[in-house]
């Protein structure tokens, strides 16, 4: 009886792997062995000469591509493809989940006919990156749309120039672009630091005054002794014409982080809510002392799931502006110009891998901590 | 008494400010789209249409019907393939866990957040090398691949929350691997066929640069028809308004009348109980 038992459970075990093997094996080959035959291809030439040959015999080239894209004079516009790449994630963040936290808070506190507004919040998310561009860009128009909001109320038509802005703030030079991370890295850890004092956490204060220390040191002595990465001055910096789509992003997104949040809100046990109410909580203290720092987990989500979104941008950047405009420029769209209309597929391929490393800073520690969760359950 | 009042109408004008708010690009593309082209001027731009013309979209529709008719057959072929496929891994990642399968499931979920540029260029070799490029098979074939991850995820998701006693009881009466399968697990999966139809359908369909690098001028989805129907500069905007409504009807119209599982597959996966 045993035995039969025994024998049962192993064949099902191989039925199991015997299902399970073409999903294994598609994900293996089209995720695993793509995303490695990319980084490889990204490491030559593809063919020397032959161009546009489909399977060419590609020669080594080493880091040469990714050395084109850093520092050769032809590829700045890569270079502030990427800063905008940090201005388009960091506030498209800030964007979707303020404002969908202040959705979600909103309609935590039992509204009459919650399931409209939720509806109505939520809406654009159920719409393509394209239909949404289309429309934004009518509303965003030069001097249509928007910006004739202000002559409503007797003011001027607003000239601001939503997508198409030349303008650029927070400028920095590229030839100095190693102080400028050192300074980024520094300020980042002071701010932790800060708050370790306020904690007064004193192992956590010692460490981090150390890299504070070590930071100060990389950004102001031993930067100015390195040569500039560049031969001439190149200055990058925040485009203003990104603003235009960013607001199209947060439009669509924002009623995302509502759901997650209101999901989390509704999550809290009531008996937390009663409890807060007893101890003379108002409804500001519950939600900025208790809900809030209750609804860490889901920040986390949200942040993993906007910053992936965000460099998704293609779409909407492609139906606002257009591939060619250069001042909403994306890493996605170039690696879509230098690859498909440029043939130039393995300097294509070395965006490509930088923009997939860009999205593994968030995902490698989200799935590892999604496994981690997933474990003990069993 | 009259200061909760006060204070509940702010709350209310709120949330109506808010609402009209995300309402207004609908406002202007519904407006816009029954305007004559004559009409069409950036400074009156918000003003209802004194005279209202429908020819825009006929007009649009004659244009997107070939996109259209290509998205629905790669939307609802992709998604009755994909969700198949997640249902049997879902099972087997649920309820037939062996030494290693959280391993492979974890493993599996990586392609989920990849951005696709990574996979682009050996995707459109090998679809080339296939013969696939340009056709709809082979789009169907790459939305089903990228999509074994998530719809895995979510029927893993679902049938964990299915009792095993349920399944033990089945045992008990003859039922083996597969037909538990069929008989018990397929019958009461039905909520979560509608969850995962509903996401891949959208998916696919609001899909874009697969549309756009990897088919010919005759398989071009909706979306693509449609941003070339508004890429150009001179456009009378009439049309690409008209253009966006009809292609965002078939998701609106799911995404209205089944919410309630539209922001369940949005949910799941990224909140856990």
């Amino acid at each position: 009886m045993n035995i039969s038992k025994g024998k049962k459970k192993n064949k099902e075990k191989l039925y199991s792997l015997l299902i399970l093997l073409p999903s294994i094996l598609l994900v293996g080959i089209f995720v695993y062995g793509f995303v490695g035959n990319t980084i490889w291809t990204s490491l030559t030439d593809w063919g020397e000469g032959a161009g546009l040959a489909l399977n060419p015999i590609k020669n080594f080239v080493g880091l040469k591509n990714y050395k084109t894209l850093f520092f050769s004079f032809t590829q700045s516009g890569f270079r502030q493809d990427l800063v905008n790449t940090i201005f388009y994630t960091l506030l498209l963040l800030f964007g979707t989940l303020f404002l969908g936290l202040f959705l979600a808070i909103m309609l935590d506190r039992k509204v009459k006919k919650e399931g409209i507004y939720r509806t109505i919040f939520l809406y654009p998310m159920a719409l393509s990156f394209i239909v949404s561009g289309t429309i934004w860009r009518w509303l965003l128009a030069p001097s249509g749309g928007v910006n004739q909001i202000p002559t409503w109320f007797g003011g001027k038509q607003n000239q601001f120039l939503w997508i198409s802005s030349q303008k650029q703030i927070l400028q920095f030079n590229w030839q100095n672009i190693w102080q400028v991370l050192g300074v980024i890295g520094l300020i980042f850890c002071v701010i932790v630091l800060l708050i370790n004092i306020k904690r007064e956490d004193k192992r956590k204060i010692i460490i981090w005054s150390c890299v504070s220390g070590i930071f100060a040191l990389f950004a102001f002595v031993i930067c100015p002794l390195i040569p500039p990465v560049l031969k001439s001055e190149e200055k990058h910096g925040l485009n203003l014409a990104i603003i235009g789509i960013i607001i199209a992003g947060v439009w669509q997104y924002s009623g995302y982080a509502m759901a997650l949040y209101l999901a989390g809100l509704r999550g809290l046990s009531g008996s937390i809510k009663e409890s807060a109410k007893l101890d003379g909580a108002n409804e500001a203290v519950y939600y900025f002392k208790i809900a809030i720092p209750n609804l860490k987990p889901i920040t986390l989500s949200a942040v993993v799931i906007m910053a992936h979104i965000s460099l998704k941008m293609f779409d909407l950047i492609y139906a606002m502006a257009g591939a060619d405009n250069g001042f909403t420029g994306h890493p996605s769209v170039r690696m879509y110009l230098t690859t498909f209309r440029a043939n130039k597929f393995a300097l294509g391929a070395a965006m490509a891998v930088i923009l997939f490393f860009l999205a593994a800073c968030f995902i490698i520690p989200y799935m590892v901590n999604s496994h981690r969760s997933r474990r003990p359950m069993r | 008494m009259n200061k909760v009042k006060v204070k509940k109408s702010f709350y209310y004008f709120w949330m109506i400010v808010l609402c009209i708010m995300f309402l207004t690009p609908v406002y202007m593309a519904i407006i816009t789209s029954l305007k004559d082209p004559a009409e069409i001027n950036l400074t009156t731009s918000w003003k209802w249409p004194t005279i209202l013309n429908f020819n825009s979209y006929s007009k649009a529709f004659k244009l997107l019907k070939p996109n259209f008719i290509n998205s629905v057959i790669l939307a609802v072929s992709g998604t009755v393939i994909s969700s198949f496929v997640g249902a049997i891994n879902g099972y087997i990642f649920s309820k037939n866990k062996f030494k290693g399968s959280e391993l492979i499931f974890t493993l599996l979920l990586f392609g989920m957040f990849i951005p696709y540029q990574i996979i682009l260029i050996p995707l459109f070799q090998v679809l080339k090398t296939f013969g696939l490029y340009g056709s709809l098979t082979g789009l169907i074939f790459a939305h089903v691949v990228y999509g074994i991850p998530i719809v895995t995820m979510l029927f893993r998701n679902f049938y964990d929350q299915i009792p095993d006693s349920i399944l033990e009881s089945g045992r008990i009466d003859g039922a083996g691997y597969f037909s538990i399968f069929t008989r018990l697990m397929l019958p009461l999966s039905i909520p979560s066929f509608v969850v995962v139809g509903i996401w891949q359908f959208t998916q696919i369909w609001n899909e874009f640069l697969w549309g756009i690098c990897l088919t010919k001028q005759s398989s071009n989805p909706i979306t693509v028809g449609l941003s070339q129907l508004a890429g150009g500069q001179a456009v009378s905007w009439n049309i690409p308004m008209a253009g966006a409504i009809l292609s965002a009807l078939p998701v609106l119209a799911i995404y209205i009348f089944l919410g309630k599982y539209f922001i369940q597959g949005l949910l799941s996966g990224s909140v856990k109980e």
